[in-house]
């Protein structure tokens, strides 16, 4: 019997600390962990006692890249609990600003963190040099999408203008429009990054996963803040019913929990998931850039997801061009609302995937308890799973390349190991 | 001489959200520039390459929250020649610190089913509670153009110009009128370093302390002034307790407000 440990310290261009630990005998895996040792900062613990209108600020500090994605699931979750559902310009507004996070997150985890691996460069820096063309690109789209940060926001990371019932402040219409110019120019960097992305050549690898996202049925709207949870395989629940069907489980080896569906195990969320299952919801031009470069209406592969993010970059341009050429200034930057004592649950589309809050709120609106799902821990387990296949097929690549494949193949995902642990 | 020397410059994550660290990369204009002038050879936000020391410059992000990570300090500590922390979670412990006024244990059983499996200390501390700082850069987040000044001033081995005077001098010379004193918003702009650009009141919101306390603040004096506009005892607890609950002149207030 052969066996042999294989020990991968360390896993950048990821946000934080993890380690992949496999053991093979007799040429399969016999054990293996993703070891995420990112430190725990106990933001469920904390929140407990603090006034509900603080939660957006608090758990913008998950993640300093999809600050706004907490932000908006905290507000939409508080904004559950009281009753109050925003419609019209508010609505679109925070429509805007998910297009605006989207755009540089996936610039970034594109150009940044994917294709250098595809490409063969060990950073996007010697990328750069190469490809002098595409880092301009790369940092100009991730512009465009904190330019949308900054005005909407205040500043891109730990924007400081979101609060419960809509906004602190209003944008002048006239200073919506100045975004207008450069998301032209954005949304033709994004069909180019499509067609770049889909050149690359893709490791053969596909496996019969649970997409899970947000979904709305009777809208013809690609998700954002709200929606049902629908999978591939069945799911249909309200966002309220999240916690009678997907667990999290802690496993000694890493300090973020580990999520599963109730009975059917490891689930898949993120960009791929949202797009399988809302393809026919995308614009006509996100739809038409992703047929023509190969991608059909379902992709399995996770190392496609590199494409999908460029068409959902595209999508999130068109969308925010959208919103701005109809947008009427609502009359009050908030709407009214009374705090109550309650449950609030929302679910929203973090560029990452599916995020989770919910809070109980006592009847002085201090919260009593919080919970928080994020991506990038519900996805621990199917990386797990991928690894597990991929490993065995590829044992007899030299050990430098396969460790190199490995990070690959997580870097499919939303690495985001602080919002993991959080 | 036909090889010069690019200094070294590495980037280091403790606990936190990373936002510090990925303010870097939010200098689109700048970012390759400073690839060209530095070498950068630990930052895995962007690079899967990782080059042993020693390093001209080190860039913290994170507050130092368990045994494994009080080591890890010493020995970058020992490695750099410079060492320069960035954020609020390096300067004063950051949101995390809060655990510091209650039992990490009792923290640690609300989030996990299996609390015996978790490594914390019971503080979060700062980096400079552990090893010598050469300099802190302060925010929730960092503002990325201070950032840039930062890393100039250690390239040219000269002090960075970080202004310690108050969020109330930017909000004058951004010409925002005074949240607190024409629509009796709380505010702690008083108290609070600059360096944002005054962004909360010029979205009129009152300011919440993210880039810590100013130079000789008097914290005493503002508290009074919120209570008399109606802030209750626990918010004004809250108020000095967030993300610098644990920076000296914060932390004492809101001890002093507690009673």
């Amino acid at each position: 019997m052969k066996s042999e440990a294989i020990n991968l310290d360390c896993l950048p261009p990821v946000e934080g600390e993890t380690a992949l630990f496999v053991s093979m005998e007799d040429g399969s895996v016999a054990d293996l962990q993703l070891r995420n040792s990112e430190p725990p900062r106990f933001f469920e613990a904390f929140l407990r006692g603090r006034n509900f209108s603080e939660a957006p600020d608090i758990t913008s500090r998950i993640c300093g890249s999809s600050p706004v994605a907490h932000q908006l699931t905290a507000c939409h979750a508080i904004e559950n609990a009281f009753g109050v559902t925003l419609e019209g310009p508010l609505r679109e507004l925070r429509r805007l600003l998910s297009c605006g996070e989207w755009i540089k997150s996936h610039a970034s985890h594109i150009y940044l963190r994917q294709a250098p691996d595809f490409l063969g460069y060990e950073s996007a820096i010697r990328m750069a040099k190469d490809h002098p063309a595409g880092m301009d690109r790369a940092l100009r789209l991730k512009k465009t999408g904190n330019q949308i940060l900054g005005l909407l926001g205040g500043r891109e990371i730990h924007p400081i203008n979101l609060r419960i019932g809509g906004f602190y402040n209003l944008p002048a219409r006239g200073e919506l429009a100045s975004l207008a110019e450069n998301l032209k120019w954005a949304r033709d960097a994004a069909s180019e990054t499509v067609r770049w992305v889909a050149k690359f050549s893709f490791p053969d690898f596909e496996r019969d996963y649970e997409f899970v996202a947000l979904g709305n049925p009777d809208e013809d709207e690609y998700p954002f803040n709200e929606g049902r949870l629908i999978s591939n395989k069945g799911l249909d629940i309200s966002v309220r019913e999240y916690d009678a069907h997907f667990l999290e489980e802690h496993v000694r080896y890493s300090t973020a929990l580990h999520s599963t569906l109730r009975g059917r195990g490891a689930y898949f969320v993120g960009p791929q998931a949202r797009y399988n299952l809302n393809f026919d919801n995308l614009s006509p031009l996100a739809q038409e850039t992703a047929r023509a470069a190969g991608l059909g209406a379902v992709s399995r592969n996770p190392f496609q997801s590199i494409i999908v993010r460029a068409v959902e970059t595209l999508y999130a341009c068109d969308e925010a061009l959208r919103i701005i050429e109809h947008f009427e200034l609502p009359e009050h930057p908030a709407a009214d609302f009374r705090s109550r004592a309650g449950i609030g649950y929302a679910c929203t589309e973090a560029p990452g995937g599916l995020l989770y809050h919910r809070y109980s709120l006592d009847i002085n609106g201090a919260i009593l308890d919080a919970k928080i799902v994020s991506p990038s821990a519900q996805n621990q387990k199917t990386i797990e799973n991928d690894l597990r296949q991929f490993i065995p097929a590829n044992i007899h690549s030299p050990k430098n390349k396969l460790q190199w494949q490995c990070e690959q193949l997580i870097r499919n995902y939303a690495t985001c190991v602080s919002c993991a642990t959080h | 001489m036909n090889r010069r020397h690019r200094p070294t410059l590495a980037v280091w994550k403790f606990a936190s959200c990373d936002g510090c660290q990925l303010s870097l990369l939010d200098c689109e204009d700048q970012l390759l520039a400073v690839a060209g002038a530095v070498e950068i050879v630990n930052f895995p936000e962007v690079s899967r390459a990782v080059v042993k020391g020693p390093y001209d410059l080190a860039l913290v992000e994170g507050s130092i929250t368990t045994p494994h990570d009080a080591e890890r300090i010493r020995a970058i500590r020992h490695a750099s020649k410079h060492l320069v922390t960035i954020g609020t979670c390096a300067a004063a412990g950051g949101i995390q610190a809060l655990r510091n006024f209650k039992d990490v244990k009792e923290f640690a059983s609300i989030v996990y089913a299996r609390p015996e499996y978790i490594e914390a200390l019971g503080k979060s501390t700062p980096i400079a509670d552990h090893v010598f700082v050469d300099f802190e850069l302060r925010g929730c987040p960092i503002n990325k153009l201070q950032l840039i000044e930062v890393i100039s001033a250690f390239l040219n081995d000269r002090k960075p110009t970080i202004p310690p005077s108050s969020v109330c001098i930017e909000c004058k010379r951004r010409g925002v009128v005074c949240v607190m004193v024409s629509r009796s918003v709380p505010c702690l702009g008083p108290v609070t370093q600059a360096g944002c650009g005054a962004i909360c009141p010029a979205y009129t919101r009152g300011c919440y302390g993210c880039f810590g306390p100013k130079e000789t603040p008097n914290t005493a004096a503002l508290s009074a002034r919120l209570r008399h506009l109606g802030v209750n005892q626990q918010d004004l607890v809250h108020a000095f307790r967030g993300f610098n609950a644990c920076a000296g002149p914060f932390r004492k207030q809101s001890e002093a407000d507690e009673k």
